[in-house]
């Protein structure tokens, strides 16, 4: 993978926006922003509504992610522009799920909503209609997504990145510090994971930095590119901008993201768990 | 949505899939957030004494580094849940951008922050 099959500037997607063959997809947890006002012609896609199964804790299965497209008039051979606010953190969960189920042609928007917003291009409120269509899923592709037993199974062999800010992987705290801190899970890390918060692979304005600034980051850190990666952060949103970026722009081969993350992992019985700046030993 | 795991009177969602995205700015204060455990850092972001709406303001711990980021709702407000210690806040928006430095402790720390034309 590279940079240009897996992400668009925002002077490209201006200039393309309502052209055919091309859809526009807004993500997001809270699709309020949205409401008053998009990148004219995109649909919305709302995570948790949409992408999350409403009783049990996993994401939509294949007929359900099959059912959304068709719906939102997706096809099979549509190329997608996934964006969204906070700083695409949704939009990138939700790529990682378009390339978990086979779409092809995907991309993100560099920069996602917050770019736009201050480069002060069009919003509209009009919604667009856009016929439904027969779309068909793959099964899913379980080589980019982790589950808790290949974690535990991971330390002190693959790489583990922790994207969380440095007080959620030391546990001075338990949720980003827009939350209330109040949770149930056990405050900390998986033992050799690094801490790469997920913020340092972006600007301030949200676009990617880049590939050279992006190895240079990941170098210093002490990944090891000769092995295996999962990401993790706390519930797999920010994991998945990690993801994009190890896996889509610098194109490792062997990335995972570990969707159940530190609300799953801290709150397991019996697994190891370490306080503190330090990554700990296995 | 009768499946829905968030219940609309409180806004509370069970912990296991609590998502990490930003909530709406300027909502009153849960009830359930205990103001004597909590260190709350929230404010205003201004321009020439008028508040900003849509203003993307982030919280960076000591070191500088990232720790979260809101956009200020229509009355330009914005809220953290952080920890005591020192902290910047950072603001990005059409009308400007700016910063402070907040000392904070458990309880409500409330900052202005104005923008300058940038």
């Amino acid at each position: 993978m590279s940079r240009d099959n897996a992400l668009v500037s925002a002077d490209w997607a201006e200039k393309n926006l309502g052209a055919a063959g091309i859809v526009f997809v807004e993500v997001d947890e809270d699709t309020s922003a949205y409401d008053a006002g998009h990148i004219p012609g995109a649909v919305k896609i709302d995570w948790k509504k949409d992408l999350q199964d409403p009783v049990r804790r996993d994401f939509v299965n294949k007929q359900q992610f099959e059912a959304l497209l068709s719906a939102k008039g997706i096809s099979n051979d549509d190329l997608v522009v996934l964006y969204g606010g906070n700083n695409n953190w949704f939009a990138a969960y939700a790529y990682w799920y378009f390339k978990l189920y086979g779409h092809e042609k995907v991309r993100l928007l560099d920069g996602g909503r917050k770019k736009w917003e201050l480069d002060n291009r069009p919003l509209t409120t009009e919604v667009p209609t856009r016929p439904a269509t027969n779309y068909v899923a793959s099964d899913p592709d379980l080589s980019i997504r982790a589950f808790r037993d290949e974690v535990v199974a991971s330390i002190g062999s693959k790489n583990l990145v922790d994207v969380r800010s440095p007080d959620e992987y030391a546990g001075r705290l338990l949720a980003p510090a827009h939350l209330p801190q109040e949770v149930a899970q056990r405050p900390g890390h998986i033992p050799t994971a690094i801490n790469v918060p997920w913020s340092k692979a972006a600007n301030e304005d949200g676009t990617f930095k880049s590939d050279e600034e992006l190895r240079a980051l990941y170098a210093e850190a002490g990944l090891d590119g000769s092995k295996p990666t999962i990401a993790y952060c706390r519930i797999g949103e920010r994991s998945s901008h990690t993801w994009f970026v190890l896996r889509e722009l610098l194109g490792y081969q062997d990335v995972k993201n570990y969707d159940g993350s530190w609300t799953e992992y801290g709150s397991l019985v019996g697994v190891p768990v370490v306080l503190g700046d330090q990554p700990g030993s296995a | 949505m009768s499946a829905s795991t968030t219940s609309p009177a409180t806004g509370l969602a069970p912990t296991a899939d609590a998502s990490c995205g930003a909530p709406a700015q300027g909502l009153p204060l849960p009830p359930s957030v205990d103001l004597t455990k909590e260190t709350v850092i929230s404010g205003v972001v201004t321009a020439g004494d008028q508040p900003v709406s849509g203003a993307y303001v982030r919280l960076l711990d000591a070191t500088g580094e990232f720790a979260a980021e809101v956009v200020t709702s229509a009355a330009g407000q914005f809220r953290f849940f952080a920890a005591p210690g020192t902290w910047t806040l950072r603001a990005l928006s059409r009308a400007g951008t700016g910063d402070a430095q907040v000392t904070a402790d458990r309880g409500i720390t409330e900052v202005t922050l104005a923008l300058a034309a940038s």
